[in-house]
């Protein structure tokens, strides 16, 4: 194994994991304002609040530690996403603000401003849109370069179906995970109205969020085949995260094992992400840059596995303990 | 174009920089403080000072949440608008970026728990121990940060040969010349002037009509903290002084107006400069600037005369270098003088002037701040990496950034308003006789 793929491996880790947090805390958050709409918020808000509020920063955390991450293993992505995205990421950062300040504002302050509940979940459909269309881009076509500097293609990236279906899975994805994982919460709170309310969201998610995923994949035949045919080698990957998937649904609608049924979830997600990603190597950015010709130099990449090692010794431990107070923790998952 | 994209890269960085800095400053020392507090409190067995942390703590959540907002935004603009820097930066000194991010980690976790189980904990010591990690998160991403910052004003760990990078060492990078008095003095004043913002809530209540025990201890100690670090900030600064006279004297010079190489240099005060650059209305302290560089009287100090045009800082970093320092002298005065006076038992330290200038003092030491980074920043330039990089070759050559400035003017105008505005309802909803009177119920009058 070279020190490419400990860093990418590294950097797809902690992006995983930002998919997974970011998408519970950002599906909760439109739930909560569905809710409101639909004045059932009395259901959803406590179990929301009670989970979302200690760990949002964690969350944030993850996001940080991604890009700060690519920047110290892959420099050159500093050249080509650094100088194209300025507009979408920072459409990202704004919307990021709006979520950041609510609970600055709303949750720590005073709580009851319906307008900002409302604002804050939409931002949690919006981000996931802004935010996946890095990953849209990482396929090649919309960034082309002249005089030597990079351009994004705005035009190309509006009208291709492409972007347009990652946009839709990111959202589906965002609903499905966040609905799963509540529905198992709620049933630990014993809060009997709150589960069968997310259970319903839940199976309602499950099968937008199949035919979006199958969609991409062949979109992406037409846009990239190269990666299309890598995906095809690693097809049994993502047909055991089809079948993981199943198994979710089936557990769901059995009314039991909602625990399982979200660890089977992870591991489906896990199985597809990391499909998609193998499939991806060695590309970055097709067909610019790969993780080999972006790479740091030797003493750098091995100076940050070293921290990278040690911080992690550390970071296990901290956030078993956040988790076992407060997911695990019966009571005060209950608001004892 | 790219010659605009420049220009508004620069004020959008300075922006967020200098919002960050405000929620980041008091990111950095207030967990200490909530500590000391919480500590005494436990020790003494005072339910005042325990209450204090309390309050202290919620207000601190929401500046956290806002310094996270604007921590990320400064942290992706690095990236948007200095791709060049970055590649650069991230081959030579990613590994203090990176171990940010685990300060983060610790730090916003047990935040999350220590928040969250005020109440569940029989025993306060063990709460306490929870704020220890906050604590030590929150300065070392002040630390980490810093270094990067050491890193940009004298980089070293690497040779540059023929534009290619070659001998890395990360290791070297991150100890060099400008991080021990650069960290030093951040950190310490961070401290300082959490110390002072919390001075001047506690003076405000007194001064307005409180006679409540609760503020004048509060005022008591955050004053006598503030002391401490002010006499640290200034050793400390005058320390940084030898640092910049020994490696970027470039910067010393400007800041002090030093036109030409000389021994026995005094140092300038205040005053203006005119149009032909002569120094006009300034107070002029004799040897002070040898002192200062080079610790004596007869020392040599290197003048503006010795570097090409294209080279020399904005001259008007020596107003920002004034502020700075009489802001740092003033406030250790005050401190030393409210100290001074509650032991002697002057009655004029409780008087509503005295009281006042109090509640001057964190407003006070934020601006020694804003002024302090950018007195650094601004005497840096033209340089971006301090003899390697431009700053005017770093920045982005996307057309767009003056949009994305528009845009972030507008959150950062909100996110202020916002803080302002919660954290007065909040403590106005909630006095501080109110929750006494509560807890005494909830506790059966355990107060004394
Ligand atoms: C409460 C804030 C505060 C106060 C009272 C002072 N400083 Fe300061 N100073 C800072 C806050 C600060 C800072 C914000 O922390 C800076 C900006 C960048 C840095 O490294 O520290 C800084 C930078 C800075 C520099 C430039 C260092 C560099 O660019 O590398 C010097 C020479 C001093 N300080 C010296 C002093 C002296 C002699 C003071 C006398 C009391 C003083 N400072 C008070
Ligand atoms: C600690 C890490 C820091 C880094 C990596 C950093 C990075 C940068 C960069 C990339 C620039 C170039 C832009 C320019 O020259 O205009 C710059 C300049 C500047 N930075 Fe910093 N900065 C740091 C800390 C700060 C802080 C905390 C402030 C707080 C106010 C600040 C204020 C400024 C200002 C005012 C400029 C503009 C200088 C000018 O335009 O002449 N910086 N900094
Ligand atoms: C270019 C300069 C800087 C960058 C890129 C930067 C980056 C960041 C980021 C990404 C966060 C959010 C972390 C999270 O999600 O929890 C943050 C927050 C923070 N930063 Fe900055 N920062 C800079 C300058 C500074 C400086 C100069 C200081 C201290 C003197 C500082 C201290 C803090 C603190 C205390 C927080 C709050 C973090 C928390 O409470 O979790 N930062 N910064």
């Amino acid at each position: 194994m070279n020190l490419e793929i400990i860093g990418i491996s590294v950097l797809m880790a902690f992006l995983f994991g930002y998919i997974m947090v970011g998408a519970i805390d950002f599906g909760a958050s439109f739930f909560n304002a569905y809710s409101l709409i639909i004045e059932k918020e009395h259901i959803l808000t406590n179990i929301i609040q009670r989970y979302l509020s200690p760990v949002w920063e964690v969350t944030n955390v993850f996001l940080v530690f991604f890009f700060v991450g690519i920047v110290g293993f892959f420099p050159q992505t500093a050249f080509y996403y650094g100088t194209t995205l300025l507009i979408p990421v920072s459409i990202g950062i704004v919307l990021l603000a709006i979520r950041g300040s609510y609970y600055a504002f709303e949750t720590y302050g005073n709580r009851g401003h319906k307008g900002y509940a409302f604002i804050y979940g939409l931002s949690g459909l919006f981000l996931p849109a802004s935010l996946s269309i890095v990953l849209t881009i990482s396929e090649g076509g919309y960034i082309y370069i002249k005089d030597g500097k990079p351009i994004l293609d705005y035009w190309v990236l509006f009208t291709e179906p492409l972007t347009w279906s990652v946009v839709l899975l990111s959202i589906t994805a965002v609903l499905y995970i966040s609905a799963v994982f509540l529905t198992w919460y709620a049933n630990k709170a014993g809060d009997k109205e709150a589960t069968r309310l997310m259970r319903k969201y839940a199976l309602i998610w499950a099968l937008p969020l199949i035919i979006t995923a199958a969609g991409i994949i062949v979109e992406l035949k037409g846009h990239n085949p190269e990666h299309f045919d890598n995906i095809m080698n690693l097809w049994w990957m993502f047909a055991i995260s089809f079948i993981l998937w199943c198994m979710t649904v089936y557990l769901l609608w059995q009314r039991r094992n909602y625990g399982e049924a979200f660890l089977l979830l992870v591991a489906q997600f896990a199985l597809a992400f990391y499909g998609y990603g193998i499939s991806h190597y060695p590309y970055l950015l097709y067909p610019h840059l790969t993780i080999y010709d972006g790479f740091t130099n030797e003493a750098m990449a091995i100076s940050l596995i070293i921290a990278f090692i040690l911080g992690f010794c550390l970071l296990v431990p901290s956030l078993y303990l956040l988790l076992r107070l407060f997911l695990f923790s019966k009571k005060y998952v209950s608001g004892k | 174009m790219t010659g605009d994209s420049v220009f508004f890269s620069r004020v959008l960085t300075e922006t967020t920089l200098t919002f960050h800095i405000i929620y980041a400053t008091l990111g950095v020392g207030v967990p200490l403080m909530i500590m000391i507090a919480q500590w005494i409190g436990i020790k003494k067995n005072d339910q005042y000072y325990i209450l204090l942390a309390r309050r202290w703590t919620r207000g601190f959540v929401i500046t956290v949440a806002v310094g996270v907002v604007t921590g990320t935004a400064i942290g992706l603009q690095l990236s948007l608008l200095w791709p060049n820097f970055m590649v650069l930066a991230g081959n030579v000194i990613a590994l203090p970026l990176f171990m940010e991010t685990f300060a983060f980690f610790f730090e916003a976790i047990f935040l999350g728990i220590y928040l969250y189980t005020w109440d569940r904990f029989e025993n306060q010591k063990k709460h306490l121990l929870l704020l220890i990690p906050v604590a030590i998160g929150a300065s070392f991403s002040a630390v980490f940060i810093t270094i990067v910052n050491s890193f940009m004003n004298a980089p070293q760990g690497f040779d540059l040969i023929n534009g290619q990078l070659e001998n890395v060492n990360p290791i070297m990078a991150m100890f060099n010349p400008a991080m021990p008095t650069k960290v030093a003095h951040v950190v310490v004043t961070a401290y300082m002037t959490s110390a002072f913002v919390l001075a001047s809530i506690a003076a405000f209540r007194l001064a307005t009509g409180s006679k409540h025990v609760y503020h004048k201890k509060a005022l008591l100690l955050t004053m006598k903290l503030g002391l401490v670090f002010s006499i640290a900030t200034a050793i400390i600064g005058d320390f940084s002084g030898k640092y910049l006279a020994e490696y970027q004297p470039e910067k010393l010079a400007a800041a002090e107006w030093h036109f030409e190489t000389s021994s026995e240099a005094p140092l300038l005060m205040y005053g203006i400069l005119d149009e032909n650059n002569e120094v006009k209305y300034a107070i002029e302290i004799p040897f002070a600037l040898s002192i200062l560089a080079h610790w004596w009287p007869s020392a040599v100090v290197t003048g503006l005369d010795q570097f090409p045009p294209d080279e020399i800082p904005p001259l008007y970093i020596h107003y920002l270098f004034d502020t700075m320092v009489t802001i740092g002298i003033g406030l250790l005065l005050l401190s030393l003088i409210y100290w001074f006076g509650v032991k002697r038992g002057w009655s004029f330290v409780h008087s509503k002037l005295f009281l006042w200038f109090a509640v001057l003092s964190g407003p006070l030491a934020m601006i020694a701040i804003e002024a302090g980074w950018w007195l650094a920043e601004v005497g840096r330039q033209p340089w971006i990496l301090r003899g390697i990089m431009r700053t005017a070759d770093a920045a982005t050559t996307n057309p767009n950034v003056d949009l994305m400035l528009v845009l972030f003017s507008i959150l950062y105008i909100i996110l202020g308003i916002g803080t302002i505005i919660v954290m007065i309802r909040m403590f106005k909803r909630n006095p501080i006789e109110k929750e006494l009177a509560d807890r005494e119920i909830e506790k059966g009058g355990m107060l004394k």
